[in-house]
């Protein structure tokens, strides 16, 4: 069965679909929900600014089409940067957006501690392991992703938080329940240890 | 913590490699796809491609060779050169760019960095700046790969861009490009302390000292450099591990081989 893309007209697709098939993934590129019945897996890629990201969403139908396939028929979503942010409860990016709801939380602007930090936060920076999960399964502990964000997540309940990163304080870079895993890193632009967490999800 | 990026630049013109001095002189040092593969392979932090004679030329970068080279790129990558307009942005993206470098349009058109920023974001929307040392001390950005004064200076430039939604300021000494001799530290260090987005330091490394001073002593984010890594046996993997050494945190310091045999 194949991995389904979400196309809503956020960012490129490209190198999310090159790595996916590095890792031997069969894809699905789709701007239409109708997709998803012959796929067993969705993800969520996206860059952008979170009002936009959900507006797109709703105009396609995935909102809906999403919930369905997560809550009800239980394939495995990956959200990835944009669309980890996406998966949360509420974003407050440019007013207050609602987002998806799958994992409970909200979305915020990173906050400098100091007056030497720079946002937004570029570049590769390290997972600090908060639980073990089946998508870190084969990625070293504290590997550096790739990272390129101003807003980051902040999950409701504790126990969904899988890893954090070193800035500004300390924020959540990784979150999952149940089915649903969000990264707020890009893993198809973090070299290995972004194969093998994208690898981890193929597996999953 | 957040690792110093370095980051090869590749300069392209007429599907060859080139690099040249000052902006000018320009040598062929080979083709693009072999150098960017072994970067790849070499699993360098990011990547920065520009055509040099896109704008120049009046025509944008080929979009066919530019998908083609993504397809063999795992890290991040710049792509810049004659982007005029939100189709190019577009365009680049829809190639395989992960971020677009937008410099001389942004002089008479500052509207396609916010637009840029609006519709795909900041994170993807590099500012690029090039500037000489004038006769009187004061530094100038100059437009179209650097042959048009703009009277404009370099760090206010720099706070404009950030204000219009730049999510990076690519900084570079057209003098001191291909002579590493340096980087003209005290045009980085100004445009570091403008802005508060991320710089790169672009412009006359010459060897891993030079590389550690545009970080430590001018703040930047990020060092680029093309001339050290094309003419001597110097590598940005040896970069890393000198900026180690030097307690500059960095990724992989010490990781030799590539990940794709094993990928």
């Amino acid at each position: 069965m194949s991995v389904l893309v979400i196309d809503y007209g956020m960012g490129n697709l490209g190198s999310v679909r090159r790595s996916l098939e590095e890792c031997g993934a069969t894809l699905v590129i789709s701007e239409d929900p109708a997709a998803i019945n012959g796929c067993s897996k969705l993800i969520l890629p996206g860059v952008g600014a979170f009002p936009d990201g959900m507006d797109h969403l709703q105009r396609a139908g995935w909102v809906e089409a999403i919930h369905d396939a997560v809550n009800v028929r239980g394939l495995p979503m990956l959200g990835i940067c944009l669309g980890m942010q996406l998966l949360a409860s509420m974003g407050y990016e440019g007013g207050t957006t609602k987002g998806l709801g799958l994992i409970p939380g909200i979305v915020k602007r990173l906050e400098p501690t100091a007056e030497k930090v720079r946002i937004p936060h570029v570049g590769w920076n390290e997972l600090h392991r908060q639980r073990d999960d089946d998508l870190l399964a084969e990625v070293p502990d504290r590997s550096d992703f790739y990272f390129v964000h101003s807003y980051h997540f902040v999950p409701d309940d504790n126990h969904d938080t899988v890893a954090t990163t070193p800035y500004c304080g300390e924020f959540v870079s990784m979150v999952a329940k149940d089915n649903v895993y969000g990264v707020q890193f890009h893993p198809e632009k973090s070299s290995r240890p972004g194969f093998q967490l994208l690898k981890g999800f193929l597996k999953h | 913590m957040l690792k110093v990026r370095v980051i090869p630049t590749l300069l392209w013109k007429n599907l060859g490699l080139v690099k040249g001095i000052a902006f000018d002189s320009w040598r062929s040092v080979g083709t693009v796809m072999p150098a960017l593969k072994v970067y790849n392979t070499r699993d360098v932090d990011e990547l920065i491609l520009v055509d040099i004679a896109a704008t120049l030329e009046a025509r944008h970068v080929d979009y066919e060779e530019l998908n083609e080279l993504a397809a063999e790129c795992f890290v991040p990558l710049t792509v810049g050169g004659g982007v005029r307009t939100i189709d190019d942005i577009r365009n680049l993206l829809r190639a395989g760019a992960d971020k677009v470098s937008i410099n001389s349009t942004a002089y008479d058109h500052p509207q396609l960095v916010s637009e840029g920023a609006e519709r795909y974001g900041s994170q993807c929307i590099v500012a690029s700046i090039d500037a000489r040392k004038r006769a009187d001390g004061q530094h100038e950005c100059f437009s179209h790969a650097g042959t048009r004064a703009t009277g404009r200076e370099p760090s206010a430039w720099a706070r404009e861009l950030e204000a219009l939604g730049a999510g990076e300021i690519l900084i570079t000494s057209v003098e001191r490009d291909g002579t590493m001799q340096g980087y003209d530290l005290e045009l980085v260090r100004a445009v570091t302390e403008a802005v508060s987005i991320p710089v790169i330091a672009s412009g006359g490394a010459g060897n891993y000292e030079h590389i550690y001073q545009a970080i430590n002593d001018s703040g930047a984010s990020a060092a680029a450099a093309a001339s050290i890594f094309h003419f001597t046996h110097q590598t940005p993997m040896e970069a890393k591990a000198y900026l180690a050494s030097q307690d500059i945190p960095v990724r992989n310091a010490n990781v030799r081989q590539g990940f794709r045999q094993s990928a």
